[in-house]
């Protein structure tokens, strides 16, 4: 990996990394075992009792149960639901939101801007918070419209500089063939900057899969609660940590799969592609936004 | 009106802690996150390796579940300091892999051939990096930074769902005292966030026009 810091190392160079590199494996698995064996070892606590280790059988037995899994999976459905329906109205708020910033009349493109600088200033959860009580919702439809304002506003603003950066010629071409300019918004400059910030708006949606877990605190029984609120109080504390673990992972595999997916997208349509890329087998420094694109992007293109 | 103004005390409380959340976590996160990407750009392997496994599995996790693991496990784990200090641990390593982030992409943004002028025109290592690289990759990463912070700022309030008394849990609990009052008070809660988000955007405006290099 050649970078900007450092020269591409010799032969000896190489062979002191990778001996370091083993070291460094060989000290991090031993920092991992000593953390697994300490979290399994039985505990005393301050009254003398004696609490099973935290990989003992007795802490694992309740997911023999399929009720158990049923809940699990009930919770993953209504996260996967409201984070859902939250995207498709978030793009939607998003494009409006775009074309409200790029608008020709000050009259929509001021009040657009100053919403936009609230709402992005804003804690979603406040905003959760809000439209529970002051519209008395419900706490799916609260969490729904949250996020969907939210994050349209962001997926907004990055429509925007989309259509901002894209060449002033597009725009003038499609005026000049007799496009009107709501119809070269929509046909010339809508679908390129769509495709361009295709990677930051998944990105986003990974957030507002993330963001549902909000959720948890104003009472919807979404994956966060059902694992780590609800089964724990039914079944008993002690399996408190075997939950969490099993809802990270469920969390951490739908988050990684949509990450991955982004990556993937990015790679195929992001700025660099359908460009023609060095033809050297170096990576190109990452483009500031496409982060971890690197070294695999630039051999995508032609 | 009045209910914002009787309870200005409790939401000056919260404005206080908030801002404290935010210090400590930020100043924290940048330690950690600074950490993380030089293991992250480490010309080592397996430190590469680990740097962006650490990054992928924070960044994917939801912020509520770092929280809870630090306001009910840590303490289950008989670790448990005052809550203020459990959340502060939750924000700096959920924040860390972001300012990692940005540091990486900002070192990686400037060109393969600043490096390579400079040392050909015989600059030594230390010269290259400190007169060449650094000045522009600390450029283009302070409004990425900017940004963190102000998604931390808003990450704070999280906290508040945790037992921290900050601006959104001071909120919480004057609507349950004033139900009639409920926008009112909302809006003065989100009048202080807006304090602090607003004036960091305004700076990372700034700071990105004073500083935006010229290529």
């Amino acid at each position: 990996m050649s970078s900007v810091l450092y020269d591409a190392p010799g032969p000896r160079a190489r062979a002191r990394s990778r001996v370091i590199s083993v070291v460094g494996i060989v000290l991090l698995l031993a920092i991992l075992t000593w953390l697994i064996l300490a979290m399994g070892a039985p505990k005393a606590s301050a009254n003398g009792a004696v609490q099973p280790g935290l990989w003992d059988a007795t802490r694992w037995d309740v997911f023999t149960d399929v009720q158990v899994w049923r809940s699990i999976g009930g919770g993953v459905l209504a996260t996967l639901k409201m984070a859902g329906v939250a995207a498709v109205l978030a793009l939607i708020i998003g494009v409006l939101f775009s074309f409200g910033r790029t608008a020709a009349h000050k009259a929509i493109r001021i009040p657009t801007a100053i919403i936009l600088e609230f709402v992005r200033g804003m804690p979603v959860l406040l905003m959760i918070l809000f439209i529970l009580l002051v519209f008395s919702t419900g706490s799916y439809w609260a969490g729904v419209s949250a996020l969907a304002i939210y994050n349209g506003a962001i997926i907004g603003e990055a429509l925007r500089a989309g259509i901002q950066s894209l060449p002033r010629g597009q725009r003038e071409a499609g005026l000049a063939i007799g496009l009107t300019p709501l119809s070269t918004r929509f046909r010339i400059e809508f679908p390129q900057a769509f495709r361009q910030m295709l990677p930051i708006i998944i990105a986003q949606l990974v957030v507002l899969l993330k963001d549902t877990s909000l959720a948890f605190i104003v009472g919807y029984s979404e994956l966060l609660r059902v694992g780590v609120k609800n089964l724990p109080d039914f079944f008993g504390n002690r399996y408190l940590f075997s939950f969490f673990l099993v809802v990270l992972a469920i969390y951490l595999a739908m988050n990684l799969s949509l990450s991955w997916f982004a990556r993937f997208i990015a790679r195929r349509s992001g700025p660099k592609a359908g460009k023609l890329v060095a033809p050297a087998p170096e990576p190109m420094p990452d483009a500031p936004l496409s982060a971890g694109v690197g070294a695999g992007g630039s051999a995508s293109g032609l | 009106m009045d209910a914002v103004f009787e309870n200005l005390p409790l939401f000056l409380e919260g404005f206080k802690n908030t801002l404290g959340l935010l210090i400590f976590s930020g100043i924290g996160a940048l330690v950690l996150g600074t950490i993380v990407a030089g293991l992250r750009i480490s010309p080592i392997a397996s430190f590469r390796a680990f740097a962006t496994v650490y990054t992928e599995i924070v960044r994917n996790t939801p912020l509520t579940l770092v929280l809870f693991f630090c306001a009910f496990l840590l303490p289950y784990l008989q670790f448990s300091p005052p809550f203020f200090v459990l959340a502060l641990i939750g924000l700096t390593v959920y924040t860390s892999p972001f300012v990692a982030e940005a540091l990486r992409s900002g070192i990686n943004g400037v060109p393969v051939g600043q490096a390579e002028a400079a040392r050909s025109v015989g600059l030594t290592f230390g010269q290259s990096l400190s007169y060449v690289i650094m000045p522009q990759a600390v450029r283009m990463v302070i409004p990425p930074l900017i940004n963190v912070l102000i998604a931390l700022t808003k990450n704070t309030s999280v906290a508040g769902a945790f037992f921290v008394f900050e601006l959104f849990g001071a909120g919480r609990r004057v609507v349950n005292d004033r139900g009639d009052a409920v926008i009112a008070i909302l809006a003065a809660v989100a009048f202080f966030y807006l304090i602090i988000t607003i004036t960091l955007g305004q700076i990372a405006a700034r700071v990105e026009k004073k500083v935006a290099v010229l290529r």
